[in-house]
């Protein structure tokens, strides 16, 4: 910060005012509480979603209720429900316009492993074509199981080296 | 207005060729395919059926010739009855029947998904594409000789194959699908649990 104050003193005016942190910390507190997940409903797993950001459930406690039908403004996206062969191209088009940094939540069964479709048409798990770091297991899960996917994620995103990331040289 | 079993009476008088099918429910027959459309026709106009409920097919796995038997259901909405038409395809290799979709708009995609899951061409149908799977899929999945785990095959978008590099894989058959045994009352039992289904994507299905 540029300032005309040459004065290197304690000044007892700004005690209080100044926190001293890691720039990896500070960078995470934020990313960690502003989750905007992108919901890739796909099948009764979206139901389940939808409940997570109602006042029952209330994922806003978490920071996460943002939910964002733009892949351009969010940053995790929550695969819910059961994703075919044709339908994998977009899902994985729908994450490359994501903007890093970004997440993958697989919901449920059929996202996680392709859960009892075993089949011709269905992917045998998501992860198959996107990097995922959370998967929930229930067919379907819970809110209580998203809210705790959401923590989880939280507690992978505070171990993240973010700011050395932000401030890398680009090859 | 006249009740299903007049109506195949009528239809039977009417088209010599015309025989009677096997049936628990409702009134059945058997139409050549030379005469399928007029057959419908005639069902439509003259009889009532004016709502095509269903149409799919049968495949009487291979080297049994007819192969593929066409099945249609047509209703009647006046009456509230049904009638089961049933053609036999001609061609072993290349089936085909003429499309109704002229009868009853309906048919349209009705035609689409049993072109798509048996590969029958419905000759004179305005936009036979695959209605479920992606254009170029190799295979009709419904049909008896296609594998039930499914074919390696590349993704349906190219561009997306290209950065994944993840194709289309059989589906690993450990445990699942729940396809019961016909004839075995105990459920537990009929389950496939380890049957002939012990191979995945990456153990080869043995040969017996």
């Amino acid at each position: 910060m540029v300032s005309s104050n040459t004065e290197l003193a304690y000044q007892s005016q700004i005690e209080g005012g100044i926190i001293v942190s890691k720039a990896d910390a500070v960078v995470n507190w934020i990313r960690t509480n502003s989750i905007w997940p992108m919901p890739m409903g796909l099948a009764c797993c979206a139901i389940e979603l939808m409940a997570v950001g109602n006042g029952r459930f209330d994922i806003s406690r978490f920071g996460a209720e943002v939910m964002r039908f733009s892949p351009r403004q969010s940053d995790c996206m929550i695969v819910a429900g059961s994703v075919t062969y044709k339908m994998a191209p977009q899902v994985r088009r729908i994450y490359d316009q994501m903007m890093a940094p970004k997440w993958v939540i697989a919901m449920g069964a059929c996202a996680s492993s392709g859960g009892m479709y075993r089949s011709y048409a269905h992917m045998q798990g998501v992860d198959r074509i996107l990097p995922v770091d959370v998967y929930i297991s229930g067919c379907p899960p819970r809110p209580e199981a998203i809210i705790d996917a959401i923590i989880k994620l939280q507690a992978k995103i505070k171990t993240e080296r973010a700011a050395s990331n932000l401030f890398k040289a680009s090859a | 207005m006249t009740a299903p079993a007049d109506a195949a009476a009528q239809i039977k008088a009417r088209f010599p060729q015309v025989t009677d099918r096997a049936s628990s429910d409702h009134p059945a027959v058997n139409v050549p395919v030379a005469d399928l459309v007029a057959v419908l026709t005639a069902l439509r106009d003259e009889h009532g059926f004016d709502h095509l409920a269903d149409l799919t097919a049968i495949d009487w796995t291979e080297g049994v010739s007819p192969r593929f038997t066409v099945v249609y259901h047509v209703y009647s909405s006046a009456r509230g009855d049904y009638v089961r038409v049933a053609t036999d395809c001609a061609d072993d290799a290349e089936p085909a029947v003429p499309s109704v979709v002229s009868l009853w708009p309906g048919a349209n995609w009705h035609e689409r998904e049993c072109y798509d899951m048996f590969g029958i061409k419905f000759t004179g149908h305005p936009d036979l594409r695959r209605i479920l799977m992606w254009d170029g899929y190799p295979g009709w999945p419904l049909r008896k000789d296609f594998p039930l785990a499914g074919v390696e095959t590349p993704l349906p978008d190219p561009e997306i194959y290209e950065e994944t590099s993840t194709p289309v894989i059989p589906a690993p058959m450990m445990g699942g699908p729940f396809v019961a045994s016909p004839g075995e009352i105990n459920l537990t039992e009929a389950e496939p649990r380890a049957k002939d289904e012990s191979w995945n994507e990456r153990v080869e299905k043995p040969k017996n």
